[in-house]
Order: structure tokens, then C-alpha cells, then sequence
């Protein structure tokens, strides 16, 4: 009972950060005609941020709590 | 002639005042301080009757009361406990090892004497 | 090596890879071992998410807007976060209640209504048929790219091929035939098709590899890595703006609603809806599903834009259409291999898709239109046949050979037309309509029949009015002006400047107005009256279907009928075997025949529990609603009130309620039993201790009493008792009554010590002094005995804090147990005093007999006396000792005993300092060796 509720938390945290980080204002910030790591900084932001967020939800329900 | 009695206990004083008392009535006194003891003199000796304490060093009185009714040879030997516990169950414990009888401490020296002469049948 | 044979050949032969994958499934579910029952594939399952429309599409839209391909895979990963919420709880309702299309859920949940399910089937026929047709243009389109192999000809014209020489056409016939062989095997109860699961599964991975090839081969074949690409890419000024996102206004606003319209898609377009929540096996794989199909969606999406951009610099200028460089790319570079593994990829997401979307409609159009249209206007033909399961099968299999001739016909007259390339998200808003009534069914239960069927229409009608037909417009089959003037010249009726509205994109502007005239008549009409009975019941157990309130148990149904009528009704549905397999199920679990008395001709009356049972069978099969309908022609059924059904309902909550208080009393009774055993075993263990220690007790003041009372008595009885005799006798009476007291008063120090009720008087001692004065107190006994002490007590030691009083009790003890077994005449004692890391310690060595290891610890319990021979036989009480003991601890210190039998004892014990130099030093470590703790 425990477990879940604690997993429901954890996702409902992957689901807010993601919402922040998929939208206007985070997302204009990156919105520039720069390059990190060979590529332009808003594709990278998006998709490292993409990946985060995958990997949160992850650990929420993959990972045992103690 | 007369009876012989073997006095087993390893308090001193009472081994005294008894010894005393049997002397007097013309009794044949023999005396061992613990139960190994005991149990060897009866063996050696004879006696008609073994007075026996129940905590004793060595060997308690149970254990003496045990092995001598297992030697057919002791079968004419009576037994009188004494003890300072009296509880039923050591009363019960004891005559239902063999015991003829059976005295607690502190007793009436008339009243052993009582029993040492009904057991001795005199 | 790409002529029509081959093309054709790898086709066909990925379809019989199809058909074996799902035959492979279908007979491991028969022999109960399911290659489905996992948490991978059911998260490939989901994948049925990217159709072509992703396949192909991603690089034609990222070819336009840059990431603007993206927030429609973003969507689904934020409500896949959501979905150990939602989406658990749209499979527990959904098995619970065997719901088995998206139709049968808002029926059911709005009090089984015929009109709500038909209403929904019908907006998913009519948003979905478009997008199957786009499925078959891919596959028509790709066909004809590769048969134009190796140039590469965009096939505009592909309507002018004849129906007969069109593969898609063929390809479509193929999907209607696997449709049916796996789709619709038999009627089942739960409506889940493991077969096509697995097929689904295998193409999954298939299109997932297929595209990564393609994006390794275009990213590090053609050019030199990611960097490559966008160094080329940004010396192109007329690429700048894929890097960032839409330059427009509209560019947020349209990249939120995205978001949201996919993550509502993802949800309840009915191919999700089939494989996510009616194929569900194991509610635990969707642990696995939260984050694996996500990722699928992140990996299947990394190529797209470097994709994009290359075919944009490959093919500059040659008019070769962006939504072809998956394929066309592998073609420009004569990769065959790679071009034929695409061109199966791109197949595998069209029949992934349009498999499930036609299984799922199939079901919809045959449980929520068919069906009631057959119980209104043919009920007495229904009535009459013994068995019309196959008659069912085959409305489905009608249905699914209907949907795809639809499908294809669409794509055969839609063509090129912007309706058709748009279709995507149009489908998506369509099926988001469906949000309203099921998220609010399940989370509010205010939500009514009425309120469902206003907002859905509402919806629908926004939805078509300012999306569908401005995409008829767009695509020549409307007047144009209707989109500029507005419907009747009307202009605040521009269908995409509704009211005037503008600085919105269509998709977002549809958005606005469906969800606003959605949600606002779904809760206002839903407000106008409260619900009835039947939308009562259903509400509470589909918002309850978490909380274990929810969860079965309450019967809501009153009535009368008899289980054979029940039997045969669910026998002509399912097949009389399959009905009698299952009523034998319903008996076994319910320990009886799951009947109630016989009505007055002898025949079994059926119980609530029954009835109900046999609903859920029919609504497995037919729907909920027309299952109802089916159950009230054969039971008589007493309508409850809706006080009735709420207290039904409360009463079966209140019930789980007192049973689970009922487990937790039993459980905590258990716990305090257990308690109380132990509590009763350790006072037991007291109870004998304290008995052990009564009798011994007993015994020493008995055998002392024993002497005295002989003594005594022999003095009385003898006037004329030698005075030697008498005076010896008198003398022994006295040493006894001293033992007497000693005892007595020492039994008490030891009980007040243990009861904790002794007076301490603690004060900084120098323990040197303090051993002085108890070897003088001792003096007189050691002298009798001739005995010789030495002491070795060095200066100016650090002082102890303990009791004066009782340490020169402990030392009179030791000292005085010493002198008690020296031998006559030659006896000596030594006592030390030595100082430790953390307190002193004191030694008291006598040469006497010694004391053998085994008696070592017995010295210190009570009573216990240690002697040989009765000469031995110490005149202590058995105490001194265990009282020293405790003292010594009392103050933190302790007390043991060294002794080689025959050498001679040492006693010794410690004492930690007054000031504690080291604070954790609480009890001190013995100082020397040959410690006997």
C-alpha cells in the first residue's frame, strides 16, 4: 500500500517536470540558433530532457523502496 | 544385639544432636556426611536403617534412596527420609522411590525416635 | 532486383510472418501459455501508437516545422506518467466489468445506454475510417515508388491505377482476412485476442528497427554523424528554421495543444484503448509500459530530424516529397536491402494499425449500432434462434470486411487530398472528444446519460464543423468561400475563425471550441438533474473501482428468474457449450448450484449473483447495454429505487468495511495472545524462580531450626546430661541462632538490593582506606586462625564513588570466606590494590583448597555453598557472596573469582573512578588476565 502510494507520487513528479520542461517558458529558453554537442541546443534540450524524464518514471516504478 | 543405623547428612549439628539421641537409646551409630558416602557404608555396613538427608553433596538422598533399591541385598534396609523441603511432591517423590518413611525438618527428636523404633519394628 | 515480384513477394511473406506470429499466440493462449503475459510486449503492444503516419510522416512534418513532430510523441510519455493512475484504473473497471471497446465503457458508465455507445462508435468510425485510408496510400505510395525503382517518380497519380493492379487493394484484403481469422475466433467474454497481440508485438520491433537502419544509414552512411548533418544543415539559410521552433505567433500555443491532443489520443483512440486496456493480461505489466513505450517513441524519433534535413539536401530542388525520404533516401544510394527492409517497416506500422483500429470498430459497430438496431427491429427473429454466436461473429466479420473497403474506398477518392494528409491529428481531435464523459466518468459522479450524449455531440459537431469540413474545403470537395465567408456568408461563423477567434492554428482553434462546448454542456447538462438509478449504480463502480470499497460484492439487482432461461439465453449468445461450461464455473465458486429455491413448476430460480453473472457473460459478447436489454426479456425484473441501490451499496461497503475492521481486531487479538502468553511464561518463570527461591529459603532456615529444636530437646529431656554435654550442646544452640539472624537479615539486604529498594549511600571514597579498616574489623579471625595478611596498596590512587558502609560489607565477606577456609597455622591472604585504565581493581588471594572451575560461577548464586566433606561445610549462609555481587555492580564494577583447585582462590573486583575520565567507560573491562566472566 505503501509502495503504491509512493510510486503514484513519484510519477505524478515525472508527469509536473515533464509538463514544465516540455513547454513555453522552459522551452523558449533553448529556442536559440546555438549548438551543443554537434546539434542544435533545442534538439538536444528536448531530447535529454525527454530522456530524464523516461528515467524518472522508470525509477518511480521500477525501482524497490526501502 | 543391637540395631545398627547409619546417620547420612551433611550438616554437622544435626548429624551431633541425632547421634546423640540414638547413643542414648542404645542404638549402634554409623555416620556419613555425603551421599557417596552414605551409599558406601551401607553397602559396607549393613545398617538396619538409614536416616538420609536429601540435599546432600555428591549424591542427593533420591539418588542414594534409588540405588540401594535397585541392590537386592539392601532389600531389608529401611530407609526414613528427612528433609528440610516439605513439600508434598518431595514426600511423594521419595516413597515413591522406595523411602519407609518419611520426616521433616525441624522434627520432634520423640517422634523420630517413634519412627526409627516402628520402622525398626521394635 | 526491386521488380513487382519481389516487392510483392516480401509482402506476402511478411504477412505469413504475421499470421504465424499471431497463430503462435493464439495456440500458446489456448494451452494456457501465454507469450503475452509480459510486461515487454505488452509495452511494444502500445507501439501500434506510430502508424505510418509516423513512420513516414514524422520526416515530412520535421521537413516543415523542425521539432514540430515532436510534441505529439511528447504527449504520450506525460500521460504514460499518468497511466499507473488512469490508465490502472480503466483496466480494473474494464475487467470488472467486461467492458470491450472504448464505445461499451461510456455506455456502461452512463447506465448502459444504447444511444451513448452508438453515439460514440459513430464519432470513431467516422474520425478513424480517414486514417485507416491514409495507412493504404502509404502502402499504395510506397509500392509505387519502389516499383519505379531505380528512378524515383513521386506517384501522384496513383488513383489512375486500377483497383485490380493496385497492391493496397490486395494488401487491405489480406488485413480483412487476418482480421477476421484472429479477431474473431469466437465471442469471449473478455474480448482479448493474444494472437494479434503478439503479431502486434513483433511489428512493433520490426518498424522500430527498420527505422533506426534507415537513420544510422542516412546519419553515418551518407553523412558523417549527427554533427555532420547539422554543419551542412546550418549553412543553409533556408533550413535555419527547422533548428528552433515555429517562428509564428502560434508557435507555443500550437506546440501545447499538440501535447495535449496526443496525450488524450494515446489514451482513447480505439486501437490504444484495444491493446493497452482490453488486452491487458496483468495489470503489473503496466510498470514495465510506463517507461518502455515512452522510450520506444524517444528511439523511433532520434533520426527524424537528421533524416529530414538530409533528404532536404539530397533531393534539393527535384520535388521529391519530404514524407518519402525514409524510403527514397536508401533508394537515391541503391541500398536494396535497406530500401526493402523500410518498405516492410512502413507495411508492418500500416497493418499494425489498421489491424487493431479495424478489431476494436469491428466490435463497436457490432456490439453498439448492430445489435440494438437487431433488438428494436428484429428482436423476434433473435428471440427465436437457438444459437446467433454466429450470427454475431459474422456482423463482425462484416463489419471489419466494411471498415476496410471503407478505408480503402476513402483513400481511392480522397487521393492527394489535404483531407486525407491532415487526417492524423483530425482522428486524434475526434477521439478526443471522447475525454470529457470517460475522464469525468470516471472521477465525478454527477456526470448523467444526458450530460455524456450533450457533450459528445457537442463536441462532434464543433469537431466537424471546424476541422472536418474545413479539411473537405481545403481539399476541393466544398465550396472554398464557406471557409472565407463563413457558413450562410455569416463571417463570425468562419468554421476556423470561429466567433471571430483567430491567433490560433486549426488544430488548436478546434480544441478551444469542442472542449469548451464539450466539457460546458457535458457538466451543465449533467447538472440539470441528478442521476438516476441506473447511472448511480454505474457511477459509484467505476469511480470506486480503485478504493477497495468499489470492488465487487454488492448485487444489484432484484427480481425474478430462473437459471435455465439465463443459461439458454447466454447459450444462444456465447454457444450452449461455452454457456454451459461457465454457469458449471459460476455453481463450483459459489459452492452451489447459484440458485435460490424453485419457483412453483420445480425449475431452479436463479439469484441475484446469477443474474448478474450472465449479464457480464452477454456484455463480454454483446455489450453492456444490449446485454441488459437481453437479461430484462427473461428475468422479471423489480426496478430498485435509488435509495435502494444506495444503501445496497453502502451496506456491501459498510460489510468490506466491518469484515476488514474484523481482520485487523483478529489480527491485533492474535498479536495480544501471543502477548499475553509470553507475559503469562515469564511470570510463570518468575513465579518458579520465586518459588525455587522460597524453598531454599526454607530449607536454610529449617535445617539451623533443626538443630536448635534437637538440641534443645535432648537439653529438656536429659536433667542429668553430662555439663561437658550440656555446655557443648548450649554452644551450638548459640552458633545456630547467629546463623539464624545472619541469614534473616541477609535474605532481607538481598531483597531490598534486587527490589532496588536499598539505601545508597554514595559518596568518593579512597578504597585504600577503606580496605585498611576492614582488615583491622577482620583481625581478630585471623589471628585465631594463625593466618598471615599482606597487603600491597600503593598511594595517592584516584577516588571511587561507591557506598562506605557496603564496600566494607564486600570486603568483610571476602576476607572473612577467606580466612574461613585457610588451613590452621599456615594460612596467608593477600590483598592488592591496582590501578586500571579507567578504575581500580582489589584482589583478595588466600591459600586455602581453592575452588574446581566448575563451581566458579555457582559460588556466586544464592544458597549454593561449595564444600567436600562435612568438615568442609562452610557455617556461611550461602549470601555473602551474591550480595558482594551485586554491590560491586550497583557501582558500576565487578566481581569474579581466579582459583586452581588446590592453590588457593582470588577474588577480585573493580570499581570505575568517581570522575569519569572516559566517558563511554561505563563498566570497565577487566583489568588482568584469566578474567572468569
Amino acid at each position: 500500500m505503501h509502495r503504491r502510494i509512493l510510486a503514484g507520487d513519484r510519477l505524478i513528479a515525472a508527469f509536473l517536470t515533464g509538463c514544465a520542461l516540455f513547454n513555453y517558458p522552459l522551452l523558449s529558453l533553448f529556442d536559440r540558433p546555438t549548438e551543443v554537442f554537434d546539434m542544435p541546443v533545442l534538439y538536444a534540450y528536448i531530447f535529454a530532457a525527454w530522456a530524464l524524464v523516461i528515467a524518472l518514471m522508470a525509477w518511480a516504478v521500477e525501482r524497490p523502496f526501502k | 544385639m543391637s540395631k545398627k543405623i547409619l546417620i547420612a547428612d551433611d550438616e554437622q549439628n544435626i548429624v551431633i544432636s541425632i547421634e546423640f539421641l540414638l547413643r542414648r537409646e542404645g542404638f549402634e551409630v554409623l555416620i556419613a556426611g555425603d551421599g557417596e558416602e552414605a551409599l558406601a557404608k551401607v553397602r559396607a555396613e549393613k545398617p538396619d536403617l538409614v536416616l538420609l538427608d536429601v540435599m546432600m553433596p555428591k549424591m542427593n538422598g533420591f539418588d542414594v534412596c534409588q540405588a540401594m533399591r535397585a541392590d537386592p541385598e539392601l532389600s531389608a534396609t529401611r530407609i526414613l527420609m528427612l528433609t528440610a523441603k516439605g513439600r508434598d511432591t518431595e514426600v511423594s517423590k521419595g516413597l515413591g522411590l522406595g523411602a519407609d518413611g518419611y520426616m521433616t525438618k525441624p522434627f520432634s527428636t520423640k517422634e523420630l525416635l517413634a519412627e526409627v523404633r516402628k520402622l525398626l519394628e521394635m | 532486383m526491386l521488380e513487382a515480384p519481389v516487392v510483392i513477394a516480401a509482402s506476402l511473406l511478411y504477412l505469413g510472418l504475421l499470421f504465424a506470429a499471431a497463430w503462435w499466440g493464439d495456440r500458446r493462449a489456448d494451452q494456457g501459455r501465454s507469450i503475452i503475459a509480459n510486461p515487454t510486449i505488452y509495452a511494444l503492444s502500445m507501439a501500434v501508437y506510430c502508424t505510418t503516419w509516423t513512420f513516414y510522416g514524422s520526416v515530412g512534418r520535421a521537413a516543415v516545422s523542425g521539432i514540430g513532430f515532436l510534441p505529439v510523441y511528447l504527449g504520450p510519455t506525460l500521460v504514460m506518467s499518468l497511466g499507473w493512475i488512469v490508465l490502472l484504473k480503466m483496466i480494473r473497471i474494464v475487467k470488472a466489468n467486461r467492458i470491450t471497446s472504448i464505445a461499451d465503457f461510456i455506455s456502461s458508465r452512463y447506465g448502459k445506454s444504447h444511444g451513448l455507445g452508438g453515439l460514440v462508435t459513430i464519432i470513431a468510425v467516422v474520425g478513424i475510417i480517414p486514417y485507416i485510408a491514409l495507412q493504404l496510400k502509404a502502402v499504395s505510395s510506397t509500392v509505387s515508388l519502389l516499383l519505379s525503382y531505380p528512378e524515383i517518380v513521386m506517384p501522384h497519380r496513383s488513383a489512375t491505377i486500377p483497383v485490380v493492379a493496385d497492391l493496397s487493394f490486395y494488401i487491405a484484403l489480406i488485413l480483412a482476412a487476418f482480421t477476421i481469422v484472429f479477431g474473431t475466433r469466437h465471442l469471449d467474454a473478455t474480448e482479448r485476442h493474444e494472437g494479434m497481440v503478439a503479431a502486434i508485438a513483433l511489428e512493433s520491433g520490426v518498424k522500430l528497427v527498420a527505422f533506426l537502419a534507415v537513420g544510422i544509414f542516412v546519419t553515418y552512411g551518407i553523412y558523417d554523424g549527427f554533427g555532420d548533418i547539422f554543419d551542412h544543415a546550418a549553412a543553409q539559410p533556408q533550413l535555419q528554421h527547422l533548428m528552433t521552433a515555429t517562428p509564428s505567433g502560434t508557435g507555443y500555443s500550437s506546440w501545447f495543444s499538440l501535447i495535449i491532443l496526443s496525450g488524450l489520443a494515446v489514451l482513447f483512440l480505439p486501437r490504444q484503448f484495444q491493446v493497452a486496456v482490453v488486452e491487458n493480461v496483468n495489470e503489473a505489466h503496466l510498470k514495465r509500459a510506463v517507461w518502455l513505450f515512452p522510450l520506444y517513441l524517444l528511439l523511433i524519433n532520434i533520426f527524424v530530424l537528421p533524416i529530414a534535413l538530409g533528404g532536404l539536401m539530397h533531393f534539393a530542388g527535384q520535388g521529391v516529397d519530404a514524407d518519402t525520404f525514409v524510403l527514397t533516401l536508401p533508394m537515391s544510394q541503391r541500398q536494396e536491402g535497406l530500401v526493402l527492409l523500410v518498405f516492410v517497416g512502413g507495411l508492418s506500422a500500416a497493418t499494425g494499425m489498421v489491424i487493431v483500429e479495424t478489431i476494436a470498430l469491428s466490435t463497436m459497430v457490432c456490439n453498439d449500432l448492430v445489435m440494438p438496431m437487431l433488438l428494436r427491429h428484429k428482436r423476434a427473429a433473435l428471440d427465436e434462434s437457438k444459437d446467433v454466436s454466429g450470427l454475431l461473429l459474422n456482423i463482425r466479420r462484416g463489419a471489419i470486411v466494411a471498415i476496410l473497403l471503407l478505408g480503402y474506398l476513402y483513400f481511392r477518392l480522397a487521393g492527394e487530398a489535404y483531407a486525407l494528409v491532415a487526417i492524423g491529428l483530425i482522428s486524434f481531435s475526434a477521439v478526443a472528444q471522447f475525454a470529457p464523459a470517460l475522464i469525468g466518468g470516471m472521477y465525478w459522479r454527477g456526470g448523467t446519460r444526458g450530460g455524456a450524449l450533450a457533450g459528445l455531440s457537442a463536441g462532434f459537431a464543433v469537431w466537424g464543423y471546424t476541422l472536418l469540413l474545413p479539411s473537405f474545403a481545403k481539399s476541393g470537395w466544398l465550396p472554398g468561400d464557406f471557409l472565407t465567408q463563413g457558413l450562410f456568408g455569416v463571417e463570425l461563423l468562419r468554421p476556423q475563425q470561429l466567433f471571430g477567434l483567430t491567433g490560433l492554428d486549426g488544430i488548436s482553434h478546434c480544441l478551444f471550441w469542442s472542449f469548451l462546448a464539450n466539457i460546458g454542456a457535458y457538466v451543465g447538462v449533467s447538472l440539470v438533474r441528478p442521476p438516476m438509478v441506473a447511472e448511480a449504480t454505474q457511477a459509484t463502480l467505476f469511480v470506486d473501482a480503485l478504493s477497495e470499497s468499489g470492488q465487487g460484492g454488492a448485487v444489484l439487482w432484484r427480481g425474478r428468474a430462473q437459471v435455465n432461461d439465463l443459461q439458454e439465453l447466454v447459450g444462444r449468445f456465447l454457444g450452449p457449450a461455452r454457456a454451459q461450461t461457465a454457469f458449471a464455473a459460476f455453481a463450483r465458486r459459489q459452492g452451489g448450484s447459484g440458485s435460490s429455491g424453485s419457483s412453483g413448476d420445480g425449475r431452479p430460480e436463479a439469484d441475484a449473483k446469477l443474474v448478474q453473472f450472465a449479464e457480464s457473460l452477454l456484455a463480454g459478447a454483446i455489450g453492456s447495454a444490449s446485454a441488459r436489454v437481453m437479461v430484462a426479456s427473461v428475468a422479471k425484473e423489480e426496478p430498485l429505487s435509488i435509495e435502494e441501490v444506495m444503501h445496497i451499496l453502502d451496506e456491501a461497503s459498510q460489510l468490506r468495511t466491518y469484515s476488514r475492521e474484523l481482520e485487523r481486531k483478529s489480527r491485533e487479538l492474535t498479536a495480544a495472545t501471543l502477548e499475553l502468553q509470553a507475559a503469562n511464561e515469564r511470570l510463570q518463570e518468575l513465579d518458579r524462580v520465586k518459588d525455587d527461591i522460597m524453598s531454599s529459603v526454607t530449607h536454610e532456615l529449617r535445617t539451623p531450626l533443626t538443630s536448635i529444636r534437637a538440641f534443645s530437646e535432648l537439653l529438656r529431656d536429659d536433667p542429668k546430661m553430662h555439663l561437658a554435654d550440656r555446655e557443648r550442646f548450649l554452644g551450638l544452640i548459640v552458633g545456630e541462632t547467629e546463623r539464624l539472624t545472619r541469614l534473616i537479615n541477609q535474605t532481607l539486604d538481598l531483597a531490598k538490593i534486587e527490589s532496588g529498594r536499598a539505601d545508597w549511600n554514595g559518596c568518593e571514597l579512597d578504597l585504600k582506606e577503606v580496605i585498611e579498616q576492614s582488615i583491622a574489623a577482620i583481625s581478630q579471625l585471623v589471628r585465631e586462625k594463625e593466618a598471615h595478611v599482606e597487603v600491597d596498596l600503593p598511594d595517592n590512587l584516584p577516588l571511587i564513588l561507591a557506598d562506605r558502609d557496603r564496600l566494607i560489607q564486600v570486603m568483610l565477606n571476602l576476607l572473612s570466606n577467606a580466612v574461613k577456609f585457610l588451613k590452621p597455622g599456615s594460612g596467608r591472604i593477600r590483598v592488592t590494590l591496582a590501578l586500571l585504565a579507567d578504575g581500580l581493581e582489589v584482589g583478595v588471594a588466600d591459600n586455602g583448597p581453592g575452588i574446581r572451575p566448575e563451581d566458579q560461577q555457582l559460588v556466586f548464586e544464592k544458597f549454593r555453598q561449595v564444600g567436600d566433606t562435612m568438615t568442609a561445610k562452610p557455617s556461611g549462609t550461602g549470601l555473602g557472596l551474591p550480595i558482594s555481587r551485586r554491590i560491586v555492580e550497583h557501582f558500576g564494577g565487578r566481581l569474579w573469582v581466579e582459583s586452581v583447585a588446590g592453590e588457593g582462590a582470588t577474588f577480585r573486583f573493580t570499581l570505575p573512578f568517581a570522575v569519569v575520565q572516559q566517558p563511554a567507560a561505563v563498566v570497565p573491562e577487566a583489568g588482568t588476565g584469566g578474567s572468569l566472566s
